[in-house]
């Protein structure tokens, strides 16, 4: 799941620095990701994963790292499509 | 500087009563004078310190009024009827307070909000900055740490009444080496800081708020830059309270507008009784597009208030569409209303010395959708609406 959330922000987080350099608890606004950004991660986690947030989860912190948009998914029960079907 | 507010317990009516004391003795007073000059509206400010309201968001035990919000909007509303310039300075010093008001837990920060109400310290604001388009979530200035001092050097093409500000709030990156999206907010005391004017002031309206471009440069301890991040302070406090403020204002700018229509129409009746002036029908729609602003207003109060009561709603996209939406249409209601006015005053409201003058109010109230331009505000809009999900609200 991590590698698909990072994959998400590789294409929409529109951060100065390397991706793959982030670990998982690492705050993305302290890494350069903007509120505009945050909404392209929003809507992109969406299509990868194929699900809509709820309203309730729709706030800065569902989005501050990727161990915070990993729980929201899992509080979710959404799927990982790349391990969908094996 | 004596304490100004230790004697006083104001209720929240007699706030609002005191400033419209103000207003009409004071701000009316030198109005045109403000206006005309392009001049910094000293005495109004002076009026203002006096009886403690520049502190009149800091709660009582650190000497100020323990007003809420609604009050202090209510009190802006009063001052936007007589001098749009003074309130406006009020009102964005009002904006500053609460920042620190809401988010300055350190102890240096807590004890200078005390001085803001005791001494009556007038703050001013410096979040644009040349270079990064006017979005004031970007900074390419950054602060600069040295043992537990900072240094700050910010080129900002506006600084509203800075030359007469005690106090300076600037955004700035965290760190040299932050991203641009990365900010603090600094606070930059007049006397560790230099201000070198880098435009000047002469424009349409809202003449008396000094609103030069200056390079600031600011030195400090690292204790007064604020502990949270500015982003959640933008969104928590300085954008849902600026634009309940400068509607709160925009629609006493209003009030007076059509204060004057009023009286021009039953002075019309009273020449001809028994006939309705052909002014009346334009009255009476005035009056509802009035009534319109007022309610989205005090609507606005109404959902700050709640939402202070409710972090959850706080920090929802919906609280931050309404908010927005907030200033967009209340902005654009001021024209409508100050031109609705006009319409009905006539010649007497064109004319520029006369007691149905509008010329200045109309100047005054387009600014309203300039400052942030309401373009940016429908674009932010436009990107929280992507991710709206609640139904119905």
């Amino acid at each position: 799941m991590d590698e698909t959330i990072r994959a998400v922000l590789r294409d929409n987080a529109r951060l100065p620095g390397d991706v793959d350099a982030l670990r998982p608890d690492d705050d993305l606004y302290r890494a350069g990701l903007t509120s505009h950004a945050s909404v392209n991660v929003m809507l992109a986690l969406e299509d990868a994963f194929d699900f809509e947030f709820p309203d309730a989860l729709l706030k800065k912190s569902t989005f501050e790292s990727i161990a915070a948009i990993r729980s929201a998914l899992e509080s979710l029960d959404v799927d990982d499509p790349n391990l969908a079907g094996r | 500087m004596t304490d100004v507010a230790d004697t006083l317990v104001l209720t929240a009516d007699e706030v609002v009563a005191t400033a419209a004391r103000i207003g009409r003795e004071v701000l009316a007073v030198h109005a045109d004078a403000v206006d005309a000059g392009s001049r910094f509206p000293a005495e109004a400010v002076a009026a203002l310190r006096e009886v403690g309201l520049l502190g009149a968001l800091v709660p009582v035990e650190l000497g100020g009024l323990g007003q809420s919000l609604e009050t202090v909007a209510r009190a802006v509303t009063e001052l936007g009827k007589h001098c749009s310039s003074a309130a406006m300075v009020f009102a964005m010093h009002q904006i500053q307070v609460a920042c620190l008001v809401d988010h300055g837990h350190t102890p240096v920060l807590r004890a200078y909000t005390e001085r803001v109400a005791r001494e009556g310290l007038l703050l001013a604001s410096a979040t644009t900055e040349v270079g990064t388009g006017g979005d004031v979530r970007s900074s390419s200035c950054a602060v600069e740490v040295t043992g537990d001092s900072y240094r700050l050097r910010k080129q900002a093409p506006v600084i509203s009444y800075g030359e007469h500000a005690d106090g300076v709030l600037a955004t700035s990156r965290r760190t040299p080496d932050s991203p641009p999206s990365d900010q603090v907010l600094v606070v930059c005391r007049t006397e560790q800081t230099t201000l070198e004017p880098t435009s000047e002031w002469d424009v349409l309206g809202f003449r008396g708020t000094c609103s030069l471009g200056f390079v600031l440069t600011s030195t400090g301890s690292v204790e007064e830059i604020l502990p949270v991040p500015y982003g959640d302070i933008s969104s928590q406090t300085m954008l849902p309270v600026s634009h309940v403020l400068w509607s709160s204002l925009w629609f006493g700018m209003a009030s007076a507008a059509e204060q004057r229509a009023r009286k021009f129409v039953q002075g019309a009746a009273r020449r001809t009784p028994g006939t309705l002036p052909p002014s009346a029908a334009r009255l009476a729609e005035l009056a509802a597009v009035h009534q319109q602003f007022r309610d989205l207003v005090e609507g606005g109060r109404r959902r700050y208030a709640a939402a202070r009561q409710d972090p959850g709603s706080a920090t929802s996209v919906g609280y931050a569409i309404a908010m927005n939406t907030l200033k967009v249409s209340a902005s654009t209601l001021v024209v409508d209303v100050v031109q609705r006015s006009l319409l009905i005053c006539g010649m007497a409201g064109y004319a520029t010395k006369s007691p149905f003058s509008l010329g200045r109010l109309l100047r005054d109230s387009y600014g309203a959708q300039l400052m942030v331009n309401n373009d940016r505000i429908h674009a932010n809009n436009s990107q929280l609406l992507l991710m709206h999900r609640s139904e119905g609200t």
